[in-house]
């Protein structure tokens, strides 16, 4: 089974490497861009086929390693 | 005085520390490998600077999983006097051992300078032997040193007295909320710091103001 884990920073939660890639994206001419936000994607994979264990087991290695909860949220996604 | 320094792959500073603890406390310190299982009983345990797993994932979270930790955190509980500097605080966060969290320096770059940092407690076991307010110059060697906790924590830790050092004359070298350079636990028998106090101890350093630190924790332990 595979799935991906998305951690992001908390809102209010200072990102000084996302406003260095806004700051380039701007001289790069994508005016549009007000706001970027960096953040880390782990595709992991998983035995079994139980999706419903398998996020539990993922929400489980969230809290303990792959996110620091003081500063960052994790978002699940299950194939 | 009984010490120990915790040495993980990708230490770098816990030469340093280890010179520092036996030109201070007439002892050689322990040296503990990550993977051991017990914390030797001692009176101190260090956790020192560098980049454990070379800041893989954060700063100090691969680190902050050892085996080793998980005595640590027990030692810690039961009263044992532990001190994380630099990458030691970043791993002591990462473990639950102190509040708040260690983020990327606000400029982005790695500072290796001198700052200015207060000793704004002096009423803890590492900082009886500084004078309240006294300022001193120390040096500082990190990439993540920003030290962030969200209001509710900052505010606890601030009504109860547990920023020991803060950054100050304008020399906070990583954007650290409230100026914060060293924080203590709830209970006060665990620091962690960014700046090095080992690599202040002989005039040819510049300094002997981070003696301080160890002579307090010498007196403690006398």
């Amino acid at each position: 089974m595979k799935a991906r884990v998305i951690v992001t920073l908390k809102n209010g939660v200072l990102d000084p490497q996302g406003k260095a890639i806004e700051g380039a994206l701007g001289g790069l001419g994508f005016a549009e861009v007000s706001s970027v936000r960096q953040g880390k994607v782990f595709d992991v994979e998983l035995a079994g086929t139980d999706k419903a264990a398998a996020r539990t087991k993922l929400e489980r290695m969230c809290e303990k390693l792959l996110a620091n909860t003081v500063i960052e949220n994790y978002a699940i996604e299950i194939a | 005085m009984k010490t120990a320094v915790i040495v993980f792959p990708g230490s770098n500073r816990d030469r340093d520390m280890f010179h520092a603890l036996e030109h201070i406390t007439g002892t050689r310190p322990l040296s503990v490998w990550h993977t051991e299982s017990t914390v030797p009983d001692v009176d101190l345990v260090i956790v020192p600077g560098g980049f454990s797993y070379g800041d893989y994932l954060r700063a100090g979270a691969i680190a902050a999983r050892s085996p080793i930790l998980k005595d640590l955190v027990a030692k810690a509980g039961s009263g044992v006097a532990v001190l994380g500097v630099c990458n030691g605080f970043q791993i002591l966060t990462e473990a639950g051992l102190l509040p708040g969290a260690l983020m990327r320096n606000a400029g982005l770059t790695f500072v290796c300078r001198e700052i200015r940092m207060e000793t704004v407690n002096n009423a803890t076991r590492f900082s009886s032997k500084f004078r309240k307010g006294q300022v001193w110059r120390c040096p500082v060697a990190h990439h993540d040193g920003n030290y962030f906790a969200d209001a509710e924590t900052l505010k606890r830790i601030e009504d109860n007295d547990q920023v020991i050092f803060r950054y100050t004359d304008g020399s906070n070298p990583n954007g650290s909320i409230n100026d914060i350079a060293g924080i203590t636990n709830a209970k006060g028998n665990v620091l962690g710091m960014m700046p090095h106090p080992e690599n202040l101890i002989e005039p040819l350093n510049g300094g002997v103001e981070g003696r301080l630190l160890f002579e307090s924790l010498l007196d403690e332990a006398a």
